[in-house]
């Protein structure tokens, strides 16, 4: 069934890291693979971090080119800070898993395709005039191929399955057999198969029984050739308690942590959009903690209702993606307006409009710091990768509920979807900022009577949070410009003038920590500013370079708005300043215009995260000796996306009627 | 309405040290009166109510009400009292909206929060027209409208705030209108009702749509026009000399002439305000052929949003413990210590 036997090597191979793509058709369950290799991964001891791709179609058309859906994991022994530039291993479920990702395949990588599924019509579909597994289009790379479908089918024989529901465990037998490849533990995925499938003991036999063939198959001496037992040892990680996340569970688990630490209950308001509701789904199951979670009847309610509720005296959440985003800006107006507290989270997709529902970019940027009707500042952080998401979240409520104001949290789609390995954190280990209200007058009149000033600022600029209820406070607030301290109806132009300038100076008077180094010196030829995602690949990109002795740093910046005081400063220590961004230069923008830097940009819009070897020659430009041979834009790379034939253009597929 | 003592308070605790902004002679200052009038009537706190409200003309009424006011932004107000609601739901929440900011800008909102039933007193006040922005025709404005956006008259269909109430699930529907003497009681019988209740509140636009209602509801001499509905009472006006019938073959409404006070041989029917279908025929009865339907349409109560959440939080929550460190360390989790991980 090989297609090669060569002897099996004797020595084992032990890199310091493997980057695998699992990649197949939507209903393969090519997430699900991952997701569990990832967590036989993590259990083994390895550094990790993960890249899920996947079609925005939810069951596209089977075999077709933009129906794939793929899952990148890069696992070492070494530090891990992306999902890697290309994979050193492909498992190409159909033609057009193989089509779609094969370009990006590291030449001599090893590919494993399921020969079963290389028939004539699914050949057809992926664009294929001959079979590659035969027409020696792949010699660049080493190719295993056999028919996983029919090994599968034999294996599930015994539980009476049809044929159709027999192959749903296809993806099982591939993961065995990776599993078997990097010499990990199958218990786990055991235990966690018969749970799942708890109720229906064939289904989990059948599961099991395709594991523990596809681990068999490896084990078998006549394979062999191409197909080792690779052990990657354990990382040196810091002793404690991991566990994997992703952003979206580590966005709801600070979200909670925070709201516990101001001492509130939560109100979570949100609308389903990709790729933000993950956050939605978490927070539901967390609802002990005093969360209420509300699925409103669309964006522009949800942000609504969470607004109410802090009015009401909980602290409001809301969360989207850029074109929900959208709806909700005339609302975080009137946060602003009225300073109540507010989080707002995106997940950032590719924009604009529809744009890339399931594609990671940072063009929201401008959006989050400038998007508003009139002068309306509110502060922005970012998170730069899944475990960073917890403490950004917490940081966001202590911002919202101390400075009674909205707050938004940029992630995105690669950090919402992608998990890395993360040492829990004790809760103890934040110092709480419990909210205060006010319960009785805080001022005095001209005759001395007791008064209340709604608007009446505390040191910070922040006006006190009255919840209605509390006898003799009431008051009226509203959109429409107030009194400076009344919060009555002014709309006298000295007084427009004094509330403008208070809620800027409010939103810049915000505490933000001094801007650090991640990696290298305070100054140097090149600085290489980063906020967000792009946290992994700058951040090895630099350390090669460094390696080679070259004078450049890595500052992520994860304040956005207001930035860190002495940003300005750090910068003009470096001859040159390099934003790398997945957006047009936004951030960039903010730089020139704040400190009148020279930042350079290099960007890129392709759906996809920068690859480490991308910036690692961006940043080789600034070494070449060469004269404006700098910045720039990194090119799509095809490869490593799916055709851009879809379905129809409201989302739905062709041929499929709902 | 809340389980809350009732408070003691006048008409004169219920006004603010505002100035009132609404042009001289506007439905809107009734209207204020009949709800300040009403509040101490029910015993209600003002440290415990909330009025919350969009944009227009309407929407300035919580600055005139001495209680808790939230002046949102245009249409979406059912949304901020649902977040209102959800966090305290002992608040006591009135939502006051117009024709414009509840049925155009704020339509979605409207109908998913009567649908999702969360309690709250709701008055839509109806002016058939744009008041704040000067004059434009609204989505309840009759056909031939004539205003500055419709120089020939208008020619979309207008919507029927109550027929489009009810038709988003409304469990309690009522009208009134602005100089009305019974106001006062349709605002007490929405207060009454658990779950939204929601009340239209025809408003003289003295300005940019005068005395459009006058044909029933002009201060005086209209009475004629005005079938005032009370539950268990036969469906008898103009001075119970006519009545209302149902055709059961048609499976309509009609108007009858009753004779000497026999409605029962004319066959006028009674009112029964937990009758769904009656309510459907009432919202939509054509003004003209048929007398201005009033009062209390529809009321028959289910179980509130609020409720709903709060039981289910309850039911999610049942033998958990908020515990933050157990939830950050759920999962499949492992221990690293030195360089060996164990899984645990
Ligand atoms: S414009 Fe019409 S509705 Fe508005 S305040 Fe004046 S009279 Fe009242």
């Amino acid at each position: 069934m090989a297609t090669q036997t060569a002897e099996r090597p004797a020595d084992t191979h032990t890199p310091e890291a493997v980057v695998v793509r699992f990649a197949g058709d939507s209903g393969d369950g090519m997430q699900l693979t991952g997701g569990q290799f990832t967590l036989s991964t993590a259990l083994a001891g390895n550094d990790l971090a993960t890249f899920p791709d996947f079609p925005a179609e939810i069951r596209a058309p089977q075999g077709t080119l933009f129906g794939v859906s793929a899952f990148q994991i890069n696992f070492g022994s070494r530090q891990i800070n992306t999902a890697g530039d290309a994979p050193d291993v492909l498992v190409a479920m159909n033609p057009a898993a193989l089509k779609t990702n094969v370009e990006a395949l590291k030449p001599g990588g090893l590919i494993i395709a399921d020969t079963g599924e290389f028939t004539k019509r699914n050949l057809e579909k992926a664009k294929y005039e001959s079979n590659p597994l035969e027409d020696g289009s792949l010699a660049r790379w080493q190719v295993l191929a056999f028919d996983i479908s029919a090994l599968t089918i034999e294996a599930v024989k015994p539980f009476g399955l049809g044929n159709k529901d027999a192959l749903r465990s296809k993806n099982m037998w591939t993961l065995g057999l990776a599993l078997w490849m990097f010499d990990r533990d199958r218990q786990p995925l055991i235990d966690w198969l018969e749970a799942k499938f708890k109720n229906k003991p064939e289904i989990a036999g059948a599961n099991v029984a395709a594991l523990n063939a596809g681990h068999a198959y490896g084990e078998t001496a006549e394979l062999g050739g191409h197909l080792h037992q690779t052990h990657i040892p354990a990382v040196e990680h810091e002793p404690g308690l991991y566990r994997t996340v992703t952003g979206a569970e580590a966005v709801s688990l600070g979200l909670v942590a925070g709201a516990q630490l101001a001492e509130l209950p939560m109100f979570f308001g949100g609308y389903p959009i990709t790729p933000a509701s993950a956050i939605l789904h978490h927070l539901v199951r967390m609802k002990e903690f005093g969360v209420t979670t509300f699925q409103a009847e669309d964006e522009i309610a949800a942000i609504c209702a969470a607004i109410g509720a802090s009015y009401a005296g909980q602290l409001g959440v809301t969360s989207s993606s850029g074109p929900g985003i959208a709806l909700k800006t005339e609302a975080m107006g009137l946060a602003i307006m009225v300073e109540l507290p507010l989080v707002i989270v995106n997940s950032q997709r590719g924009g604009p409009s529809t744009g890339l529902p399931t594609k990671t970019e940072q063009s929201d940027l401008y959006q989050a710091v400038y998007g508003r009707n009139g002068d309306a500042p509110l502060p922005v952080i970012a998170a730069s990768s899944p475990s960073d998401a917890f403490e950004v979240a917490i940081e966001a409520v202590r911002i919202a509920t101390q400075y009674m104001t909205p707050v938004i949290l940029l992630t995105d789609g690669y950090i919402a979807n992608a998990a890395e390995p993360w040492k829990v954190p004790d809760p103890k280990s934040f110092e709480p900022f419990p909210a205060k209200f006010l319960e009785e007058k805080n001022a005095k009149d001209a005759d001395g009577n007791d008064e209340l000033l709604p608007y009446r600022r505390d040191a910070k600029g922040a006006r006190p949070w009255i919840k209605p209820g509390t006898p003799g406070l009431m008051h009226r607030v509203g959109g429409i410009e107030k009194h400076v301290e009344t919060g009555n109806i002014d709309y006298s132009p000295a007084n427009h003038q004094k509330m403008t300038d208070l809620r800027r100076d409010k939103v810049l008077g915000v505490a933000v920590p001094d801007q650090e180094v991640a990696l290298g010196d305070e100054t140097g030829e090149l600085a290489v500013v980063g906020w967000g995602s792009t946290y992994g690949p700058i951040r090895q990109a630099v350390r090669r370079w460094r390696e080679k002795g070259r004078k450049v740093s890595h500052i992520h910046v994860r304040h956005i708005w207001p930035l860190p005081k002495n940003l300005g400063e750090l910068l003009a220590g470096f001859d040159h300043v390099l934003v790398p961004e997945m957006n047009t230069g936004q951030f960039k923008t903010v730089l020139r215009d704040q400190y009148l830097v020279d930042a350079q940009s290099l960007t890129k819009t392709s759906g996809q995260p920068f690859q480490i070897a991308e910036l690692e020659a961006a940043i080789g430009k600034y070494f070449d000796g060469i004269e404006g041979d700098e910045g720039g834009e990194v090119p799509a790379n095809k490869a490593q996306l799916p055709e851009p034939q879809s379905g129809y253009d409201d989302g739905t597929l062709k041929g499929h009627h709902p | 309405m809340n389980d809350m003592t009732p408070i003691e308070t006048t008409l004169k605790d219920w006004e603010t040290d505002q100035e009132v902004r609404w042009c001289p002679g506007c439905g809107d200052y009734a209207i204020l009166k009949a709800v300040q009038r009403t509040l101490p009537q029910l015993g209600s706190d003002p440290a415990n109510t909330v009025f919350v409200s969009g944009i227009g003309c309407s929407s300035r009424f919580p600055y005139y009400v001495e209680s808790y006011g939230f002046h949102t932004i245009h249409g979406r107000a059912p949304a901020f009292a649902t977040g209102i609601k959800l966090a305290n739901p002992d608040l006591d929440v009135w939502l006051v909206t117009g024709d414009g900011d509840g049925l155009s800008i704020g339509g979605n909102h409207l109908m998913h929060v009567l649908r999702r039933n969360v309690n709250l007193q709701i008055m839509l006040f109806n002016n058939e027209i744009y008041g704040l922005t000067k004059g434009q025709f609204s989505p309840t404005s009759r056909l031939g409208t004539k205003s500055p956006s419709t120089p020939l008259g208008s020619f979309d269909r207008p919507a029927q705030p109550c027929a489009f109430a009810l038709g988003s699930g409304a469990r309690f529907v009522a009208r009134g209108f602005d100089v009305s003497k019974n106001l006062p009681d349709v605002l007490k019988a929405a207060h009454a009702h658990q779950g939204a209740a929601f009340i239209e509140i025809f408003q003289n636009c003295i300005v940019y749509n005068k005395d459009v209602f006058d044909d029933f509801a002009a201060p005086k001499g209209a009475e004629a026009h005005q079938l005032w509905l009370e539950d268990g009472q036969p469906m008898l006006f103009d001075g119970g000399t006519k009545g209302i019938c149902l055709d059961r073959e048609a499976l309509e409404l009609r108007v009858v002439d009753v004779v000497d006070g026999d409605w029962q041989a004319a066959g006028v029917i009674v009112h029964n305000v937990k009758n769904r279908s009656i309510a459907h025929m009432l919202v939509e009865l054509p003004f003209g052929a048929f007398p201005m339907a009033l009062g209390v349409l529809y009321d028959d109560p289910r179980p509130t949003f609020e409720a709903a959440v709060i039981e289910e939080r309850a039911r999610a929550s049942e033998g958990k413990e908020a515990n933050l460190a157990k939830l950050l360390g759920k999962g499949q989790t492992w221990t690293v210590s030195g360089t060996a991980a164990d899984p645990v």
